[in-house]
């Protein structure tokens, strides 16, 4: 699941370098504003999930570690 | 739903013109990151004895002369603003009173982005009872980003106006077909402004709710009617942000030329910012009949909505 995730995030911030698992994808600049509502839909796509508004937090988001633990526990 | 028809729209945009360079010095940014951040180059500040209620009595007469009516023969005024200057009285009866409609219902709503939306339709809904109704949305946000602590991503996006549309049951320009609002309280606090306190945005947030709300609400409308988006002459946004337009428009499949903007020139007017491109679009355009036209909005709460229109 790690190296899919991987690869969406570096599909959508169009880079090269993966980035670390912990580390802000913020902060590090694969993610802004604009290109995060992108990858909330390439990860629906690629999982075959539909995440509900309610869990669109930002933070759900900001690492490869919470985008896991989050795909984790929709099973 | 009753008959309702768009009579007129007006506008009032301040003079003075705030470009990027002006704000880019004050900010600690430069020009460039704030048009490429949000495709904003230059937005309009109110004067200084220039309330939220003088925007709006501004838009509102405006609207008025383009319809050829009287204020005297209004039966009811909505006005929307975030940023009025006090918790009570909101601007609405100065707007009533300044018009020359003293005693009908003058009501606010204090709502930021997705206030004229929901001033339209709700006063859409009210015409079998109150049959011309003015709506006003205005905004002094200069006031409200140019305070301390406001961070340059957001003190950058906002200008001040005021839009305004008269909506009756006599048949006008533009007749509302149908209309959906929406709220959820779930991230309140990621877009909210204090009495004492400056504004607080999480961008992120707003922007990811935005970008999902907005084209469900559509399609949530757009289905109603039995319609698509091809059928739909223009997307009239919430002038949020470039970046958000653009995304609306791939999301809904629709060529971005369908969506009028005018951010770059005005930046986000909030509540304002949809009736002053409503205004806009339709002074610029000639529309033929049967033409569809889609308004939306979104904004802090979080609210956003949605109004379907033809061109009569």
């Amino acid at each position: 699941m790690r190296q899919r995730i991987i690869a969406l995030i570096l599909n959508v911030s169009k880079r090269d370098v993966a980035p670390g698992t912990d580390e802000s994808l913020f902060d590090s600049g694969y993610l802004d504003s604009f290109s995060l509502p992108e990858m909330v839909c390439e990860l629906e796509r690629e999982f075959a999930i539909r995440v509900p508004d309610a869990d669109l937090n930002p933070r759900q988001f900001e690492t490869v570690a919470r985008i896991e633990s989050y795909l984790a526990s929709r099973g | 739903m009753t008959d309702a028809y768009i009579r007129a729209f007006g506008a009032c945009l301040p003079e003075r013109i705030v470009g990027n360079h002006e704000l880019a010095e004050r900010l600690g940014c430069t020009p460039e990151w704030i048009v490429e951040m949000s495709g904003i180059e230059e937005r309009r500040y109110a004067a200084a004895g220039q309330t939220v209620a003088c925007l709006a009595v501004a838009a509102g007469k405006q609207c008025l002369d383009r319809a050829g009516a009287a204020a005297a023969h209004l039966d009811m005024i909505l006005v929307a603003s975030g940023s009025s200057e006090r918790r009570f009285p909101g601007p609405a009866v100065e707007v009533a009173a300044k018009l020359g409609a003293p005693g009908i219902p003058a009501l606010d709503l204090p709502m930021a982005s997705a206030g004229g939306l929901a001033a339209m339709a709700l006063g859409a809904d009210l015409l079998a009872r109150y049959p011309s109704i003015l709506v006003v949305a205005a905004e002094k946000m200069s006031a409200v980003v140019t305070q301390a602590g406001v961070e340059k991503g957001t003190a950058m996006l906002f200008g001040d106006g005021a839009g305004a549309c008269l909506l009756g049951m006599q048949p006008g320009p533009l007749r509302i077909l149908d209309s959906a609002l929406h709220s959820d309280g779930t991230y309140s606090e990621d877009l909210h402004l204090e009495f004492a306190g400056g504004l607080v945005m999480n961008g992120r947030s707003i922007i990811l709710q935005a970008s999902r709300k907005l084209p469900a609400v559509i399609a949530e409308l757009l289905d109603r009617n039995s319609l698509r988006p091809e059928d739909v002459s223009a997307f009239l946004l919430h002038q949020a942000n470039q970046n958000l337009m653009d995304r609306m428009a791939r999301a809904l499949g629709v060529d971005a030329r369908r969506f009028p903007s005018n951010i770059r020139r005005y930046g986000n007017t909030s509540s304002a910012s949809l009736l002053i491109a409503a205004s806009e679009w339709w002074d610029a355009e000639r529309h033929s009949a049967g033409a569809r036209a889609c308004l939306a909005a979104f904004g802090a709460g979080v609210h956003w909505g949605a109004a379907l229109c033809e061109v009569v």
